[in-house]
């Protein structure tokens, strides 16, 4: 049976090449790679995006998806807002600043995306349950789009998890399965489940599913480079859990170049990491192009990925576009969380405090340049990660009686 | 020293479609080299040309992944449980 995905025609090995038919297949039989879509695209115009949904199926001629995707029923992520951040500009000394803002997705993070073209395939394959290990974010955009399909999901998170995403992933029905122990522990297991009749005619997002689902992030370049007007920003700051996502905005950026959509200028990609799990921004410091894995330690729970599978991949783009990867610490993340919420009325989540902080860390020590055309990622939502804002940030200013004397004493 | 290997889907071509094998050795170099002997091609499907692990495998002795051990020199007694797994990205 031929399965309809759109323009991608196979599976290809990214270490070695080799090819496979499209099929709930990730890794590479000879070398152990990861498997990524490949493709044939046909003559796709601006014009045909631009009369496309205000979702990331307005690109669906660019991803692994049959051409009817946008009438089943899914969340519809994408087309979230590219936000023209003047005052966090002026603050770092940044000309001309936007936050491409994920928050805004529709369970609040950058993964609706991907999780959206993961179900495509899960349907595809005539799988019931849909599954994933997952930092947080991604149980909750399982559990949603599961709900909406109509499939079953039991999602695999580190038991030690922010109570909003909890709540979050169990919301929407299905199992949500605390595990003792690290992201990096709870993925071994699903890498296990996976190969066991337990986890029959399971698709797990981010696994057995990994090559369509990671596609899903390429949406990020497409929309900023239509935001700014069919061109590419000179310099992005992206996170980096496993590096999945910025390899896929590099993928992303060259593909529109390719086939003529943007002009071929130059970007610089720059990656960001909480330095208590700082193993691609420690490898890219000392000049390795290996990632020594690491135990996780931070408020930055989204991003903690202590075995990074795609690291060697975001070494070599920050290499080849001239960025960095850098990290900051936890401090700096919640100092970060603040400043792009006092200047642009945005709220992040720890993932997007590690951006900005990141962006500002860069802008201070002169390796961004003030006069190019920047873009920092926020890639998920405050209200998830509350408890990064504590102390007298958490409390009202002052608590008085409703009196114009309380109030002025107060003030 | 008797341990027990489990063997990810993609490999299981070469184990007569079993999921996990026994195997023997002081260290883990040694299991795998036993292991090719017993399913021959497995070995260099694990290691690269250089007799490393590849890029792309994790491999546990017990509860830990080797790379925060002693890689391949990392001690297998009796009775452990040796894990082969692709990495995967996407969290
Ligand atoms: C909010 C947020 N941002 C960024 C990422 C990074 O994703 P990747 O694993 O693709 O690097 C994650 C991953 O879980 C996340 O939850
Ligand atoms: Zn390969």
């Amino acid at each position: 049976m031929s399965h309809d995905f759109g323009p991608a025609v196979a599976l290809s090995c990214r270490e070695c090449g080799a090819r496979y038919p499209l099929g709930p297949s990730f890794a590479c039989l000879e070398c152990f790679g990861p498997l990524e879509a490949a493709y044939e695209f046909g003559n796709v115009t601006r014009a045909d995006i631009e009369s496309g949904p205000a979702n990331i199926w307005r690109y669906r001629s660019l991803l692994p998806v049959p051409a009817d995707v946008a009438t089943k029923p899914n969340m519809n992520p994408g087309w979230t807002k590219l936000v023209k951040a003047g005052n966090l500009g002026q603050a770092l000394g940044l000309k001309s600043l936007y936050v491409k803002d994920d928050s805004g997705n529709p369970t609040h993070s950058f993964k609706d995306r991907v999780v959206a073209i993961a179900v495509e395939a899960a349907r595809t394959f005539g799988f019931h349950t849909l599954s994933c290990s997952s930092t947080g974010n991604l149980a909750g955009a399982v559990t949603a789009a599961a709900a909406r399909a109509g499939l079953d999901a039991c999602v695999f998170i580190p038991a030690n998890l922010e109570a909003a995403k909890i709540a979050m992933a169990r919301v929407f029905g299905g199992k949500l399965i605390g595990i003792e122990g690290t992201y990096d522990e709870v993925n071994r297991f699903c890498s296990e489940l996976i190969g066991d009749p337990l986890g029959d005619k399971w698709g797990f997002v981010n696994v057995n599913l990994r090559p369509y689902y990671a596609e899903g992030s390429k949406t990020l370049a497409y929309e900023i480079a239509e935001q700014l007007g069919w061109r590419l920003p000179e310099q992005i700051i992206i996170p980096i859990a496993s590096g999945s996502q910025l390899t896929k905005i590099d993928k992303g950026f060259k593909e529109l170049v390719a086939l003529g959509l943007v002009e071929d200028t130059p970007y610089k990609i720059f990656g960001a990491q909480a330095a208590g799990c700082s193993p691609v921004s420690t490898a890219y410091k000392a000049g390795h192009d290996v990632v020594q894995p690491v135990k996780p330690d931070t408020i930055a729970k989204s991003l903690a990925i202590g075995n990074p599978a795609d690291g060697p991949y975001v070494l070599d783009i920050a290499r080849r576009t001239g960025g960095a990867v850098e990290d900051v610490t936890d401090p700096e993340i919640v100092a970060a969380i603040k400043l792009l919420a006092s200047t642009e009325g945005i709220f992040a989540e720890t993932a997007g405090g590690v951006t900005v902080g990141v962006l500002k860390k860069l802008a201070e020590s002169g390796r961004l340049d003030p006069e190019a055309e920047t873009v920092v990622l926020n890639t998920g939502d405050g209200l998830k990660t509350l408890d990064a804002i504590t102390g007298d940030d958490a409390k009202p200013t002052a608590v008085i009686r409703p009196s114009l004397d309380a109030f002025r004493a107060a003030v | 020293m008797s341990v027990s290997v489990r063997i990810p889907t993609i490999l299981r071509t070469y184990t007569g479609g079993n999921a996990e094998v026994s195997g023997e050795g002081a260290t883990l170099r040694d299991v795998l080299a036993k292991l090719d002997s017993d399913y021959p091609g497995i070995g260099a499907r694990i290691l690269d040309e250089s007799g490393k692990i590849r890029r792309f495998v994790n491999v546990y002795v017990g509860e830990e992944d080797v790379r925060f051990a002693e890689g391949l020199d990392t001690p297998a007694p009796d009775g452990t449980q040796i894990s082969i797994i692709p990495a995967v990205a996407g969290g």
